[in-house]
């Protein structure tokens, strides 16, 4: 049974409090019962405490499934990327390189990749999935678009990610402020890379503008 | 569709029995249970472009799962006529190659030594039936010869004689045959070794056959 087509992944980075209730409930699922999928990250650990949690993408051009040499890597009709198909998956580790927002984990014991394949048990019967359910601040939210408007009034889903010269689109969404976005809006993910003024240590460079000139600090 | 909260704070009532949800252990309404669309979609390459300009192997390897466990009609034909076809010659092959080997006849009778150059428990060498196939021929006691082939019926590693085992060892995978019959008694051999049928003809030992056994 596929995930229902009006129920989205959305991801508010601003609400992370860092609580790793995310990661302990991953632990808990049954399709990989004892691991967790979601990565919390830092994002600058010298300069802020705020932390990200980082689920699959579930990108429209899954970059992890173009790289995989043994075929093993498949999506869903519904968008949802699977794990590595079990008999086929070879635990090279190419997805883990090139996947842009490092979310594939290789398993050299048991000789497999696992990645977050949005709780596809439960998410494919309507349910959310099992970081969404703990969240205690709602940075991980699964629902309808009509319910994330009516929660997040200033903030808009994005779901355009680029790198250099490559455009991701995906199927898990991010929040970001609304003032800033417009029809085609992207996030430049490259543009973190680039050194920052101190005084803004961490940037979500959302283009086109300057992402800080609306912004209420 | 209509019937559902809006706002996720909204209480959920998650008895099984709530109408609209009869059943369910989740939060979601029955109806988000039901698949909505047609799932058949192409995958996107990361170029964006359409279908028609992707190299072909795409095609084989669609990232969709429903594509990969996809089989044409026209695809399983050609798979089953194909591997149908391959069975055929390879009988065929068989055939012409027992048909061969019978009007080759039966190989020519060869002095291996005389009796009184091989001590009792020792061994010689020698090739039968030409200088591809080395075979040993063994002197069990003062009446008893036997003669195999070196060839060991796992892989064709060459056999040594252990006299004092009793037994012919392959020493690449720990194989071994029994000395006096040549029949697998360990390791991975399951076929035994090929027996030189011996004649005596006055102080001379003759190989005139050589047989190959499958038990």
């Amino acid at each position: 049974m596929p995930k229902p087509d009006e129920l989205h992944f959305f991801i508010d980075p601003n609400r992370c409090i860092g609580c790793e209730a995310c990661v302990q409930a991953c632990t808990e699922c049954d399709t990989h019962r004892g691991e967790s999928m979601i990565h919390l990250e830092y994002v600058h650990r010298p300069e802020s405490v705020q932390t990200v949690p980082v689920v699959c993408m579930h990108c429209d051009q899954p970059t992890c499934a173009e790289v995989c040499p043994a075929d093993a890597i498949k999506r869903t009709g519904d968008g949802v990327v699977q794990s590595a198909v079990q008999p086929r998956c070879i635990a090279c580790g190419n997805c883990v390189m090139a996947c842009p927002f490092g979310v594939p984990e290789l398993y050299e014991d048991r000789r497999i990749m696992m990645k977050c394949d949005m709780c596809y048990d439960r998410s494919s019967v309507g349910k959310k999935p099992m970081c969404a359910t703990v969240c205690p601040s709602q940075a991980l939210f699964f629902g309808t678009r009509e319910q994330i408007d009516a929660l997040r009034p200033l903030s808009a889903p994005i779901n355009s990610f680029r790198f250099g010269a490559q455009t991701i689109t995906t199927q898990v969404f991010l929040m970001v402020p609304r003032a800033l976005t417009t029809r085609d809006s992207y996030v430049d993910v490259a543009a973190a890379m680039d050194e920052q003024p101190r005084n803004r240590g961490v940037s979500l460079k959302i283009l086109p503008g300057d992402p800080f000139a609306a912004v209420e600090v | 569709m209509a019937d559902l909260p809006l706002d996720p704070r909204a209480p959920i009532d998650p008895a099984l029995n709530t109408p609209g949800r009869e059943g369910l252990t989740g939060t979601a309404p029955a109806n988000r249970y039901a698949p909505t669309v047609d799932r058949e979609q192409i995958t996107i390459a990361p170029n964006f472009a359409p279908p028609q300009l992707q190299p072909a192997w795409r095609q084989d390897f669609p990232i969709d799962w429903a594509q990969d466990l996809y089989v044409e009609r026209r695809d399983f034909m050609k798979f089953m006529v194909l591997t149908s076809a391959a069975f055929t010659l390879g009988q065929l092959w068989i055939g012409a190659h027992n048909w061969y080997r019978r009007r080759q006849g039966r190989p020519p009778m060869l002095r291996i030594a005389a009796v009184d150059d091989v001590a009792v428990g020792a061994a010689i060498g020698f090739t039968y039936p030409d200088a591809d196939h080395p075979c040993l021929l063994m002197r069990l006691s003062r009446t008893e010869f036997v003669a195999f082939s070196q060839t060991c019926t796992h892989l064709s590693c060459a056999v040594v004689p252990r006299p004092a085992e009793g037994s012919f060892y392959c020493p690449c995978h720990e194989g071994r045959f029994d000395l006096r019959t040549g029949v697998p008694t360990a390791g991975p051999p399951r076929r035994p070794l090929t027996r030189i049928v011996l004649d005596m003809r006055g102080p001379d030992i003759y190989a005139v056959a050589a047989e190959e056994r499958t038990a």
